[in-house]
């Protein structure tokens, strides 16, 4: 049996094949023995109990379990937990330090960005991702960089201002100007 | 001796509402601090000891008898503990199950399957993977039979009988209703100078929460207990069925729904799945865990709309409707499954035309069976109300298109006057409120209409084309009353308790069950008005059959109207009660006491008081003679009728000529939901409410092709709007609070889904209106919308679809 189901002690059949893999999961070094069909999904969301992680589709479109590996954005259930072996994976659960929120977070509370908080964590690594390559994104660099991943709830227009919350709060600005900036400039924002 | 000092000195500063988080305040949500860190609590985040997992099998064929099924490779892997069939589920009585609306449903299917997806086996294994290969391991044979995938298919001579299981079914129609006064609605015809006729269909969606369905059955032999996390947006109705179809006792079975990634209609049905993993849990006597996997969950569960209209408007010259006239022929599958009060068979399709002041109407509706699947859940609606508004401003449109009148015109000609309330709707609904015209000027004013009207002309002539939309709606919201609402005779109220402990800190628990909309928050906003408790002491619970008070759940916009209600209420018998606490401490008769928010103050002396907290201790430490001691009340809240909340949505586009592809240049929306608890929720309600619009205007939709093969089965297939494509909303708002609520408030989660969508359908005809186009059936896809243009017609959009 691999490591995931541990409650259960039925021995493996011999003939299912099992792979050691050490991934470091927020800062912590992992190791476990797998299947090699496991799916980095699973890997963190059985087998860590790390369930921030989480699925909504099965063809590698929703993001909702949209993770950092080696600081890019993967989508985990497209991602074998052997293909991550020595790599460096953040998940929601690694993004704030103690008590303090990561400014994306933050942002996502302040600017009502979630509603029933499923598409939240793969959203906020996403945009997490975005700013520590672009600190300064316009809002069509927001929306395209969160193209790969749904939401059902708030049609993304708190979305957009949370991430740009958090980029101005990064760069030391006001946050609540930069998103009231965004707001006034809402009125035929899409001519 | 005169005085002339302050009355009030001495008495302590007034609470400020918003600073307590109490009704107004936008206050940030509490749900948040769990979901942010990725501590949410969804039903796959728990783990049971011994846990098993389920797959289920699904039909490959719409319509097919099941010559066999062998499963004996299946038992050979390793890891294997149960496999379920729908014969081995018959031998117990459960190979079929009560539906919502009095039909009955295939839980394993036994003699055919009937749409494509159905389920036909489930495999119970040490882990999910193992489960899969198992599944993929079982052979069924199948003997295929013709499939049927539109109503006029389903009703064409000769067709043949999907429902033969049941007696007596002897075609595939489901049920025949009519509503209306046909006579008059006749003679007002008659006597038109103008009619209108506009056909068209509004196609299934599915509403698709993020996260899908699923459930953990975990039976217990020792007690006797069943504990079933489920994905329910109604934990005590599925408390009730499961207790019917499983023949449990009701006090043994505890449902808890915990925290749902999304909802909108899906999670009220109770599925195959539930039903199997719990018996499969009976049968092992260990935790089963079943996940629904995405194409699982568009392919077989409760799909929304899917209906056809043939709807007509009589007018006088001057654009006053005399009559309306609406057909509609609904497509609801395999399985009557709707979700909906069981008196009305097509939901509550007849409140269309309510915020039209017409004196006549009628409907005729005619169900029929396909062989698709079931559902005809209340999607992000309350009951069929998304079809109505639709076919409403559709025919709205149209109508004003035929008489030669402006669209803005023509609505403000035929709305009901705001002193015209309450107005009786022709097809008997009672409207309660709402200041229509004045939503649709400011939606006009923001948009300017009159500017954009000269644009839209100059554009024209240099071949470009742009279009503007309107749609203004009023929809009922909050079932109840009890007399003419109930769900397999459960009658629709709802519930709330209130606890205020000691130290006034409160626990508030209700019956209805957030999945989104913030109830952890808004909830405690109410207690916090009512009381002048903070928000911030009050807990919220909501979900669990064993600690809540019976309640119906939250869908159909019915929380606020219903279980706020309540809440309201509960809070108030907790006064009543801290008054006479309140009295006693002050030493006064109670008729001397007056409250101001969170304060009770003797009324010639108001530095003289006691605070509810105060009041809350007194009641476990210090209560008068008399008095039971503690601060705890229930309500059941039967509302008198049901909220009507009105929206007025503008929406301008423009269609690129050569490619069908429209965009949305600007979308305003003026909601009057009357009281606003929260604004930023009742904001990002409208903001997720216009998006689900403009998907299914634009691409979101399951179609199926002649062989009953179901398109949109998963995400490559059935397209949802990313933050690429969506639009950006204008929001505004007016306030005509609901004259019947406790606190003024009336429904809003769904209005910007049912209003929605005829504003960018009828700004898309709108740019093509020269060309003689009148209708394009949803999704405007480019390439029908292209066809419109090039060949200047109608596109219909019913299955099947075309193959070339
Ligand atoms: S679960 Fe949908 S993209 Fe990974
Ligand atoms: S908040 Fe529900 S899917 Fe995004």
């Amino acid at each position: 049996m691999t490591s995931l189901f541990e409650e259960i002690s039925d021995p493996t059949p011999d003939d299912v094949p099992v792979n050691r893999v050490a991934i470091t999961v927020n800062g912590q070094k992992r190791t476990a023995d797998v299947e090699p069909r496991l799916l980095l999904a699973h890997f963190l969301r059985q087998g860590l109990k790390l369930t921030g992680t989480h699925t909504g589709c099965d063809t590698t479109n929703c993001g909702a379990c949209t993770v950092l590996m080696d600081g890019k954005p993967v989508k985990s259930c497209t991602v074998l937990a052997v293909q991550a072996e020595g790599r460096e994976v953040v998940t929601v659960e690694g993004m704030a330090s103690g008590s303090e929120l990561d400014s994306v977070q933050e942002g996502f509370k302040d600017e009502h960005a979630l509603q029933c908080g499923f598409c939240t964590p793969g959203m906020m690594l996403a945009a997490r991702a975005l700013l520590n390559e672009n600190p300064d994104p316009t809002e069509d660099e927001v929306r395209f960089a969160l193209s790969g991943n749904l939401c059902r709830c708030t049609g993304y227009q708190n979305i957009v201002k949370a991430v740009l919350w958090a980029a101005a709060k990064d760069r030391g600005e006001d946050p609540t100007q930069a998103v009231e900036k965004y707001t006034a400039k809402q009125k035929g924002a899409n001519q | 001796m005169t005085q002339t000092a302050d009355p009030r000195a001495g008495a302590p500063a007034p609470v400020d509402e918003i600073k307590i988080g109490g009704l107004g305040a936008s206050r940030r949500r509490v749900e948040d601090n769990r979901f942010l860190r990725g501590k949410g609590n969804y039903f796959d985040d728990i783990v049971l000891p011994g846990m098993l997992h389920m797959e289920i099998l699904r039909s490959p064929m719409a319509h097919a008898r099941i010559k066999s099924i062998d499963a004996s490779r299946a038992w050979a892997i390793p890891g294997v503990r149960l496999i379920l069939t729908g014969e081995a589920l018959a031998t117990r009585n459960l190979g079929w199950m009560p539906t919502l609306s009095y039909d009955t449903q295939a839980v394993l299917a036994t003699d055919k399957v009937r749409f494509q997806g159905q389920e036909v086996a489930a495999v119970i294994a040490d882990d999910p993977y193992i489960a899969k290969d198992a599944v993929t391991a079982i052979q069924v044979e199948y003997e295929p039979l013709p499939p049927i995938v539109n109503p006029e298919q389903a009703v064409a001579p000769g067709a043949p009988i999907i429902r033969d299981d049941k007696l007596g079914q002897t075609d595939n129609v489901v049920f025949d209703w009519e509503v209306g006064d046909q006579a008059g609605t006749e003679a007002a015809f008659a006597t038109a100078d103008v009619v209108s006729r506009l056909q068209l269909h509004y196609p299934r969606s599915h509403p698709c929460p993020l996260e899908a369905c699923g459930a953990i059955a975990d039976y217990d032999r020792a007690t006797g207990k069943l504990t079933a996390y489920l994905t329910s947006q109604a934990p005590h109705i599925v408390r009730a069925a499961v207790a019917l179809i499983a023949e449990l006792p009701e006090h043994q079975i505890r449902i808890i729904s915990p925290d749902l990634g999304g909802g909108f209609g899906n999670k009220v049905p109770i599925y195959p799945g539930y039903v199997v993993a719990i018996l499969a849990s009976i049968l092992t006597e260990r935790p089963v865990k079943w996940v629904e996997d995405r194409t699982g969950n568009l392919i077989s569960t409760g799909f929304g709309r899917d209906v056809y209209l043939d709807g007509q408007v009589a007018m006088r010259k001057d654009g006053k409707i005399l009559a309306v006239k609406m057909n509609t022929l609904s497509d609801h599958g395999a399985f009557f499954a709707d979700a909906q009060p069981s008196k009305f068979k097509i939901g509550l399709m007849h409140s269309a035309f309510a915020s039209y002041d017409i004196p006549y109407a009628h409907m005729a509706s005619r169900g029929v069976y396909t062989t698709k699947a079931p559902g005809g859940v209340a999607y992000r609606c309350s009951f069929r109300v998304t079809e109505a508004m639709f076919f409403q401003e559709r025919m709205v449109q149209a109508a004003a298109d035929d008489a030669g009148i402006d669209q803005a015109e023509f609505r403000r000609i035929n709305f009901v006057k705001d002193d015209d309330f309450p107005h009786r709707t022709p097809y008997g609904f009672l409207t309660d409120s709402g200041q229509y015209n004045k939503c649709l000027e400011l939606a006009l004013k923001e948009i300017d209409y009159e500017g954009f009207l000269k644009e839209q002309a100059e554009a024209r002539k240099q071949g470009r084309l742009l279009g503007i939309g309107i749609s203004t709606m009023t929809e009922p919201l909050g079932a109840g009353n009890s007399r003419e609402y109930d769900i397999l005779g459960i009658k629709m109220f709802d519930s709330a308790e209130l606890r205020v402990h000691m130290t006034g800190k409160a626990m508030l628990r209700t019956g209805a069950k957030t999945q989104g909309q913030g109830h952890e928050t808004t909830w405690a906003q109410i207690v916090a008005h009512e009381l002048g408790l903070p928000a911030e002491d009050i807990v919220v619970e909501e979900g669990d059959t064993d600690t809540a008070p019976f309640g119906m759940g939250t869908y159909a916009s019915r929380s606020t109207p219903v279980a706020g209600a309540a809440i309201a209420m509960a809070a108030r018998k907790v006064k009543a009660k801290a008054r006479k606490i309140a009295a006693h401490l002050l030493e006064v008769s109670e008729e001397d006491v007056e409250w101001e928010l969170g304060r009770f103050y003797v009324r010639s002396q108001p530095a003289r008081g006691v605070s509810i907290q105060e009041t809350a201790l007194a009641a476990y430490s210090n209560m008068p003679d008399g008095l039971e001691p503690g601060l705890e009340a229930v309500s059941y809240y039967d509302p008198p009728n049901l909220t009507w909340p009105f929206a007025a949505y503008v929406c301008t586009v423009e269609i690129d000529p050569e490619t069908g592809v429209w965009d949305v240049l600007r979308f305003v929306a003026v909601d009057d939901c009357g009281v606003r608890i929260n604004p930023l929720i009742v904001e990002g309600q409208i903001q997720g409410g216009l998006t689900e619009a403009y998907a299914m205007a634009s691409m979101q939709f399951i179609t199926f092709d002649a062989d009953g093969n179901c398109i949109g089965s998963n995400f490559m297939d059935y397209l949802l709007p990313t933050a690429w494509e969506t639009p950006g909303w204008e929001l505004h708002e007016v306030v005509t609070p609901s004259p019947h609520h406790p606190i003024g408030a009336k429904g809003v989660g769904e209005c910007a889904t049912v209003g929605g969508p005829a504003a960018f359908v009828n700004a898309v005809v709108n740019a093509l209106s020269h060309l003689g186009v009148r209708n394009i059936d949803m999704p405007m896809l480019p390439d029908r919308v292209y066809e419109a243009l090039t060949k200047r017609t109608d596109v219909s959009g019913a299955p099947p679809v075309k193959t070339d």
